[in-house]
């Protein structure tokens, strides 16, 4: 008993120090109040999370979830295609492909979002290359809308979603697959009865991970959706970083971390079958 | 009637051949075991059969149709897996109804056939539970009550029961050979075990490199092996050398007799005296030959046997066997 205690100290100091402690001044100062020069003044007080429900802040917020809603369905579509081939691919060609998914990394994230301003803009690539072969007359509008955040968001997040996937497609007993066909299930219905089922796993990671990152994103916002388009994130930087409400920015983050647990508790119990459930009934 | 019918079949995987050309009948309702080492081909033939392997060269015909092109869901039979391949995200219920799912049999038939696999399966009180929730033989007839839901013409079993300790493989040895009966379809055994082979099977095939070595009933087998390998794979034999020839005489079939008294074949010296309660045996290091012979003496054996005596080892001529290489 006092070993275990022992072996799990690190862990708890870690989570201590660099989750639950932040987490904690967060939800205390939203609670604060502020004078004029933006300092924190020691009172207790509800207006942070009353102001929160000005029509303006409501529209951000709902916003903020469809995008990222929205995001999340698109990397599902496209991820798991492209997984599944990566996963069916002979040896070499899955390591080639692997790492085709993860070079973006290896680039600075801020270059990688303005190379789609580059071939977003008016006198963009896309745009000019349209024009050249005159399809269109005029520069079509693709910087700075919803679309074009929505196009980044999925373009930063697909390998978060690619690659659990991958791996719950790796691990599956591919031995299922001849027992399905066996049983006189088409190629279309095995996958449709088994590999589905068996890679929801994957799906719920990569799902959780892509919907909480861009919740939590304001760079491709801010750069690729100009002024007219405005997540939570960016109002919650703002607060912070220029207007210097520490208060309302912590209260806008308590509520959005709320948000996302709720979002991701709903999501796993629908995904969830029941055979999951009995499994951690008996663990 | 032939159920299954092989004709001149072969495999080659990457240029390597694993089933050496081959012919094989294996008739309506037959308990039909195909038994040699790993890698003899006996898997390979299981699943040219079931239709996951195509032949490089070869007709497979079933129930005198050709369906050697056809894919594995188009085949009126059913395969066994060796680890099982549950479906992990069904219950047990679930997992035997899928079959029927997929041949879209109407609901109250499909209600009738899982009801009637689980009761001769005895999984009645297991029916909800998922595969991660059952032991290891319990899962083994969840496998075999899938299959045999679909009423299929042939059941094909990989080594079905390899993953099961002793005990339990007897037993359900015993109620395999029994739903065999009683259901009256075509079994195709695969296994490495040759008292399991003897034990189940109607014929036996004998593998070795791709190749049959020998087929006939678990008698014909033990008395008039074909071959060195079939002599020596199945049961406990010894084998003699002479000038042209070289036979095969089981353990029981020697006699042990007293250097002195009369005249034997050979002659040896007790190596060891091995006692397995209803037997025992003499292991005898004959003096001509270097090599050691087993002698089966049965509980009427009154002689006081001891190691170091020289002693004579005879036989009649009707039971040696001669085998080719």
């Amino acid at each position: 008993m006092k070993k275990t205690k022992w072996l799990i100290s690190p862990v708890v100091l870690w989570l201590s120090l660099f989750l639950i402690l932040p987490m904690a001044i967060v939800v205390v100062i939203s609670f604060l109040g502020r004078d004029e020069f933006g300092n924190l003044v020691i009172q207790f007080s509800l207006d942070n999370y009353a102001r929160f429900f000005d029509s303006l802040y409501l529209g951000i917020y709902w916003d903020t979830i469809a995008l990222s809603v929205l995001t999340t369905l698109i990397c599902v579509l496209i991820s798991y295609p492209l997984a599944y081939y990566i996963a069916n691919a002979g040896p070499t060609r899955q390591k080639i492909w692997l790492l085709f998914i993860t070079v973006p990394f290896w680039i600075n994230f801020l270059i990688r979002t303005y190379a789609w301003v580059l071939l977003l803009r008016s006198q963009g690539v896309v745009n000019s290359f349209l024009m050249d072969i005159g399809i269109i007359d005029e520069p079509l509008k693709m910087l700075y809308t919803k679309g074009a955040v929505l196009l980044g968001m999925v373009y930063t997040f697909i390998p978060y979603m690619v690659l659990p996937i991958y791996v719950s497609l790796e691990q599956m007993d591919r031995k299922l697959l001849e027992a399905a066909s066996d049983l006189g299930a088409s190629r279309w219905r095995a996958f449709w009865h088994i590999t589905l089922p068996q890679t929801k796993s994957g799906m719920m990671t990569g799902s959780v991970l892509v919907f909480v990152s861009t919740a939590g994103m304001y760079v491709v916002t801010d750069i690729l959706g100009g002024s007219k388009s405005t997540m939570l994130s960016n109002i919650i930087q703002t607060q912070f970083l220029g207007a210097r409400d520490w208060p309302f920015g912590a209260a806008l983050s308590v509520i959005f971390a709320i948000t996302s647990l709720v979002l991701i508790y709903l999501f796993n119990m629908a995904l969830r079958s029941r055979h999951e459930r009995s499994k951690e009934g008996r663990a | 009637m032939p159920m299954i019918q092989l004709t001149n079949i072969e495999k080659h995987f990457a240029g390597q051949t694993v089933v050496h050309p081959l012919s094989l009948t294996i008739g309506e309702g037959e308990f039909l075991t195909l038994l040699g080492p790993s890698g003899c081909g006996k898997t390979t033939i299981l699943r040219m059969i079931a239709g996951f392997e195509q032949p490089t060269v070869g007709e497979i015909f079933l129930d005198g149709k050709d369906v050697t092109e056809l894919p594995a869901n188009k085949r009126d039979l059913n395969l066994v897996f060796q680890h099982y391949a549950l479906f992990p995200h069904m219950t047990v219920e679930q997992n035997i109804q899928f079959g029927l799912k997929m041949k879209k049999i109407d609901a109250a038939e499909q209600k009738e056939r899982i009801a009637e696999a689980i009761r001769l399966t005895q999984l009645t009180p297991l029916a909800k539970r998922y595969p991660h929730q059952l032991s290891g033989g319990q899962q083994q007839r969840v496998a075999i009550a899938r299959a045999i839901a679909n009423k299929p013409r042939v059941l094909l079993l990989d080594e079905p029961l390899g993953a099961l300790d002793l005990q339990l493989r007897k037993n359900l040895q015993a109620e395999l050979k029994q739903l065999q009966r009683s259901l009256g379809i075509t079994f195709v055994y695969v296994t490495h075990d040759q008292e399991e082979a003897m034990m189940m099977s109607d014929r036996i095939v004998i593998m070795n490199n791709g190749k049959i070595e020998q087929i006939g009933t678990p008698k014909e087998i033990y008395n008039r092996p074909q071959t060195l390998f079939a002599a020596t794979f199945i049961g406990e034999n010894n084998v003699f050398h002479e000038a042209e020839r070289m036979f095969a005489i089981r353990p029981e079939k020697l006699k042990a007799v007293r250097d002195r008294e009369q005249k034997a074949k050979r002659k040896g010296i007790i190596q060891d005296i091995v006692y397995l309660g209803n037997v025992h045996k003499l292991m005898v290091h004959l003096n001509d030959e270097q090599t050691t012979v087993s002698i089966c003496l049965d509980f009427t054996d009154e002689d006081e046997w001891q190691i170091g005596q020289h002693i004579g080892v005879d036989w009649l001529d009707a039971d040696e066997v001669n085998i080719g290489l």
